[in-house]
């Protein structure tokens, strides 16, 4: 992994910040894993923003399933299986064997393109939501809202902010591992 | 939707507690134990001369060995919905040595015409039905449990939770099973397990996508 010793203390450190409690140590924490997760994945399926896409699966499938690391081992190899995972998921769900390089089917995939609009992006699984956590999801995410924020302009409670965008991600997380 | 919005979105999410894997597992090994001793004190029961058996060499032998088994399968389950983590195989490897010793020197100790019948025993239908259901709950619950964790390899999860589950029920029939050669535990427990397993990494291809 190109990522040693430093960079797996700095993320083994904020995620056990994160975990413990520590909002902004863990906002930290995604911004490197993204970058770490990135890596991983452009080994495998090359730059193009299907990489991007699972991209983001990887790091949703890092925060929902943040607990089963072990706070005692190292962090890269946890994050490095996950998104070995998720890309090959994303392969499988697209017809294709995983664990292959990109030069084996190259001319099969789609041009890589601004607009990353089919059905595995995350956006577009947004619209799959229910109303109230498609709002609260998008508030958060593409319209960069904090919970405060989102929870005045919707007339909710916090509480039901956070509660909407946990069970909206969740969601998101579930219909990638059906289809 | 870009990167760094999802990632806006992940953080304001972060002070959500996470469930805790180890509680999860706890759950499903009451449930396993609970469920295989309800099934065991209704239909099963230890042998009659349960007592006088305990006396013995093999009958005890064979308690522990699938005891120690169950047990170190449990270990090796736990981790497998931990991604990345290594795979604690020793105290199972352990537990199949020391059954591989019993048969050496069962094999050793028996004229080769008393082999065939310890091995046949007495019912070993009802050993390879009764594994199974006894271990069916242990199935159940750690494939539940299985599903809090993140297994990136769900039909070696399931295979490995198959063999745990078949190891729990194994424990409880071998208490009431009067064969105790390790020629019929090498033969008939295997057989059983290894339909736990088969069981099991089907269940586990099928149930443990994320």
């Amino acid at each position: 992994m190109a990522f040693t010793g430093e960079e797996e203390t700095r993320l083994a450190g904020l995620m056990r910040a994160a975990l413990a409690g520590d909002e902004a140590a863990y906002a930290e924490f995604l911004k490197r894993a993204a970058v770490f997760v990135r890596i991983v994945v452009r080994r495998k399926v090359g730059s193009s923003s299907d990489g991007e896409d699972v991209v983001q699966e990887a790091l949703l499938a890092i925060h929902l399933k943040r607990h089963t690391w072990r706070t005692d081992e190292p962090i890269t190899p946890w994050l490095a299986a996950i998104t070995r995972y998720k890309v090959i998921d994303a392969f499988r769900r697209r017809g294709r064997r995983g664990e292959v390089d990109i030069e084996d089917f190259e001319e099969n995939l789609e041009a890589p393109s601004a607009d990353t609009g089919h059905e595995r992006d995350i956006g577009r699984a947004l619209d799959s939501l229910a109303p109230g956590q498609r709002r609260v999801v998008a508030a958060l995410t593409v319209e960069g809202r904090s919970v405060r924020e989102t929870a005045a302009a919707l007339g909710l409670t916090e509480n039901a902010v956070r509660v909407a965008l946990h069970r909206g991600l969740a969601a998101i997380a579930a219909r990638f591992g059906r289809t | 939707m870009k990167t760094e919005d999802l990632i806006h979105a992940l953080a304001a999410d972060g002070a959500v507690r996470p469930v805790s894997l180890a509680r999860a597992f706890a759950i499903a090994g009451a449930v396993a134990v609970a469920y295989a001793g309800l099934v065991f004190a209704i239909g099963y029961g230890p042998r009659p001369d349960v007592a006088a058996a305990i006396e013995t060499v093999r009958f005890p032998l064979k308690v522990l060995t699938v005891l120690l088994f169950a047990l170190g399968m449990a270990r090796v389950a736990g981790r497998l919905a931990q991604p990345g983590a290594s795979l604690p195989v020793g105290l199972a490897a352990g537990a199949v040595g020391l059954l591989a010793a019993s048969v050496a020197l069962e094999l050793f100790l028996l004229p080769r015409e008393a082999w065939m019948p310890a091995l046949v025993g007495t019912n070993s239908l009802l050993c390879l039905m009764s594994i199974p259901l006894l271990g069916a709950g242990a199935l159940a619950a750690s494939l539940l449990a299985l599903r809090q964790g993140a297994p990136t390899r769900p039909a070696l999860a399931g295979a490995a939770v198959g063999l745990l589950s078949g190891a729990v029920g194994a424990v409880f029939y071998a208490v009431h099973c009067p064969d105790d050669s390790p020629l019929f535990v090498v033969t008939w427990y295997s057989l059983a397990l290894a339909l736990m397993t088969g069981v099991g990494a089907l269940a586990g291809r099928l149930a443990l996508r994320w």
